[in-house]
């Protein structure tokens, strides 16, 4: 008979464990999620990574080898990235004509998050490259990661800052929408897609299908937009 | 339903191969959205197929972001001194994005007379 920790080590090597922990440690934050009737505080998200990272601290597990499981889940971001003209294309005829709002939204929005927070961190003291890493924080990861390397950042810094990003807009999106009295979707869709990228665009589509979809065109909009400005916004910091 | 897997993954694909041919600032995967949204609207047949699968993917989008994000808490040092600091500026930075933002968009939504329609 083989003893528990002989179990142990060969499960904890295999994608298997690690596949099968994420996605309880989701369904478990899903669950939570529902039983606080969408308190926007309790992100299936955030609860399944507290969750998750508990569990590799207590089993002194390294990041690389649960990666090696989770990697599964974490491929289909590209596919469902893909996935999103789906919803984009039953909205289209909301899309035709908010145009004009939405090329203003966006420019406000993506030049309000870049700006504000070299503004804030440098008054609070932060300055060289950990200043340059925190520019691209409100676009999706893949492009961001691209920004902070051409602009003199730290990849690892912001692809962190870019996650706690679309953590935070997921938050608080819903109960700063309702102070404002803003009740229009494509609004409050497009807002959380240009600050808080695909985590803000998967909050979006828990709450209704327009303000997901235009959650999403913002966050392809802001991958571009911020591609383009973030090196001269943040020269002027410089 | 794998036909339809097949599709966004080549979608994906073709994203990735332009993105990289022409070094696009644009990641691969949305530009395989831009392109599928156009063979959407041209093949109207190719949306009707793929939207139940579209659909039943981005139903769980959360979860696609638990494996990035279990990087980010085994990683907090990564944050550095300046941690304090970095939190204050994404937690006002984000809000004052998400307001400056959905007011634009509404004030000019006012101003060009779109609105929205609940169906």
């Amino acid at each position: 008979m083989t003893t528990l920790p002989d179990i142990w080590s060969y499960l904890s090597e295999e994608p298997l464990l690690w596949l099968t922990a994420t996605l309880v440690a989701y369904v478990i934050g899903d669950a939570a999620f529902r039983a606080s009737h969408g308190n926007p505080l309790v992100n299936p998200v955030l609860v399944a990574m507290v969750i998750l990272a508990g569990i590799l601290w207590t089993t002194s597990t390294p990041y690389q080898t649960y990666f090696e499981g989770a990697q599964f889940v974490h491929f289909l971001l590209g596919p469902a990235t893909v996935a999103l003209a789906g919803p984009l294309y039953s909205n289209l005829h909301h899309v035709r004509r908010a145009l004009v709002p939405m090329l203003g939204a966006l420019v406000v929005g993506s030049v309000t998050a870049i700006a504000s927070a070299l503004w804030i961190a440098q008054a609070l003291g932060v300055e060289g490259a950990e200043l340059a890493s925190l520019a691209p924080k409100s676009t999706t990861a893949p492009v961001a990661i691209g920004i902070s390397e051409q602009i003199g950042g730290l990849p690892t810094l912001t692809a962190a800052l870019v996650i706690l990003t679309g953590i935070l807009g997921a938050v608080i999106v819903t109960p700063l929408m309702n102070a404002l009295r803003i009740r229009d979707w494509r609004a409050r869709g497009f807002a959380v897609g240009v600050s808080a990228h695909g985590i803000g665009t998967a909050r979006a589509f828990q709450v209704n299908e327009t303000a997901g979809a235009f959650a999403g065109i913002g966050m392809g909009l802001n991958a571009l937009l911020t591609a383009l400005i973030a090196p001269y916004v943040l020269s002027l910091f410089l | 339903m794998v036909l339809n897997l097949a599709l966004l993954l080549a979608f994906q694909l073709v994203g990735e191969v332009v993105s990289r041919a022409l070094s696009l600032p644009v990641p691969g995967p949305v530009i395989g959205m831009a392109l599928l949204l156009a063979g959407f609207m041209s093949l109207p047949k190719l949306a009707k197929r793929m939207l139940d699968t579209t659909k039943g993917l981005l139903a769980h989008l959360s979860l696609l972001f638990v494996p990035a994000g279990v990087g980010v808490i085994s990683h907090v040092e990564a944050l550095g001194q300046s941690g304090a600091a970095m939190m204050a500026a994404l937690v006002l930075s984000t809000a004052l994005a998400l307001a400056a933002g959905a007011l634009t968009f509404v004030g000019l939504a006012r101003l060009t007379g779109s609105r929205e329609d609940r169906t």
